[in-house]
């Protein structure tokens, strides 16, 4: 085997491969922030909503959680320009995200409602407030600090998901590095370090959400 | 102009072929990585803390690395030290090893929610350690990660769609291949997310089946 490691290539690639790294922590935070609305409001809905709304949200969460992202998002990169719908790669893989995570975080929001002992609610019912002011100031921020470790995973895995924008030529960075494979053949250096940078991120943001975790500790 | 049925008339072969590269990649790297998480399962439990370092730091790298950076490493990396497998094989180990450190993770939970007093009573019948592993301590914990696995192997028929980025004729790269002769877009690659759908239900159902006849046990 003759391969000398040598760093050079990327260590000049690397104010490219940070700015990927950035770019795909704000689509996963985008995708997180629109996709925990989606998933709040698709939680109370299938919790409180008839059977309908149960229906609709099941179909929801079992469609996205079984196709792969990849699939949705040439879907919706390639086939909803068709009918119209164009965005740019990096909102268009975004919404994806958001309506990927959403699926997941319907899971998380639900199971954090359904955990919530029946005593609060009749609590809540004999001080006077509807059920939706019961939902809204009592259930809610209950369910939301219940469902926090969860949440918190969810976007440590979006986080991941986000290299996958790369296949639709989103400069994170996954894309960043495969450009510097493919210009330097520094193979070996590249992808350990793009590895290492995604495994310190999520170390990072495991941390941080242990530290949320004890500011928020559940009910 | 064509239409959607005549198309598909023509390449549904190719697709059906896709479809069963996809299934087959991913039974091929569901079994691997099982029986290597199996093993890295106790390791990372009741090794060391000396031996079990290298499994602990190689289960939290490929767990913190996206499944795609995984696969062009694995694709490309090779050349670097002189072999040159091909795109099915380095899809296939790269998806093994993630399974692998999934199964591994899991099954390193399960065994540590084992009450200790299960390894006392195995030592006092006279059990040497594997045998309690074999007899004892593994059935419990597979039968407890039995749904997580069902999740895992959803993950990799998932992941291996990813597997289109290194050139693999699965089921998404054989319908990007159709889309891009015919510009059907909507159809196909609706077409593929249903397939998917499909074939991750049914590992759901097999999961659900299979649940209902060990709790029956």
């Amino acid at each position: 085997m003759d391969y000398t490691l040598n760093f050079g290539a990327v260590f000049r690639g690397l104010d490219n491969l940070l700015a990927g790294l950035l770019l795909g922590l704000e689509m996963g935070l985008a995708g997180l922030l629109i996709g925990s609305v989606i998933g709040i409001l698709a939680a109370l809905a299938a919790v409180y909503g008839g059977r309908p709304a149960r229906i609709l949200v099941t179909t929801y969460v079992g469609l996205v959680r079984n196709v792969p992202i990849l699939v949705l998002a040439l879907f919706a990169f390639f086939a909803l320009p068709q009918i119209g719908i164009r965005f740019s790669n990096v909102v268009t893989f975004a919404a994806v995200l958001a309506v990927y995570a959403g699926a997941y975080l319907t899971e998380s929001f639900r199971a954090a409602i359904l955990v919530i002992p029946k005593g609060i609610t009749e609590a809540a019912a004999s001080i006077g407030l509807t059920r939706t002011g019961t939902a809204i100031w009592v259930i809610l921020p209950i369910a939301l600090r219940n469902a926090l470790p969860s949440v918190g995973n969810n976007f440590i895995s979006l986080f991941k998901d986000t290299s996958i924008a790369a296949v639709i030529a989103v400069p994170e960075l996954t894309f960043q590095a495969r450009k510097i494979n493919n210009e330097s053949f520094r193979i070996i250096e590249v992808w350990i370090v793009a590895s290492l940078m995604y495994v310190a991120t999520c170390a990072l943001l495991a941390a941080g959400l242990r530290g949320l975790e004890r500011l928020f500790p559940k009910f | 102009m064509q239409s959607f049925a005549s198309v598909l008339d023509v390449s549904s072969g190719l697709l059906l072929r896709g479809l069963a590269l996809t299934v087959a990649i991913s039974i091929a790297a569901v079994l691997a990585g099982s029986v290597i998480g199996t093993v890295i399962g106790p390791i990372l439990t009741y090794g060391g803390r000396l031996s079990a370092l290298p499994f602990r730091v190689f289960v939290d790298v490929v767990r913190g690395t996206p499944v795609l950076v995984l696969i062009l490493a694995s694709y490309y990396m090779p050349a670097g030290l002189g072999i040159s497998p091909g795109p099915i094989e380095a899809g296939v180990v790269a998806l093994s090893i993630f399974c692998a450190s999934h199964v591994g993770e899991t099954l390193r939970g399960a065994l540590v929610a084992i009450p200790p007093t299960q390894i006392d009573a195995g030592r006092s019948i006279g059990l040497t350690f594997p045998r309690m592993l074999w007899y004892v301590l593994l059935p419990q914990a597979l039968r407890q990660i039995a749904p997580n696995f069902v999740n895992t192997a959803v993950e990799i028929v998932k992941a291996s769609s990813l597997l289109s980025a290194i050139g693999v004729g699965e089921l998404l790269l054989t319908t990007q291949e159709i889309v891009g002769r015919t510009f059907m877009t909507m159809e196909f690659y609706a077409l593929a997310g249903a397939l998917y759908l499909a074939v991750n239900l049914t590992i759901g159902a097999g999961g659900w089946w299979l649940e209902r006849r060990f709790s029956a046990r």
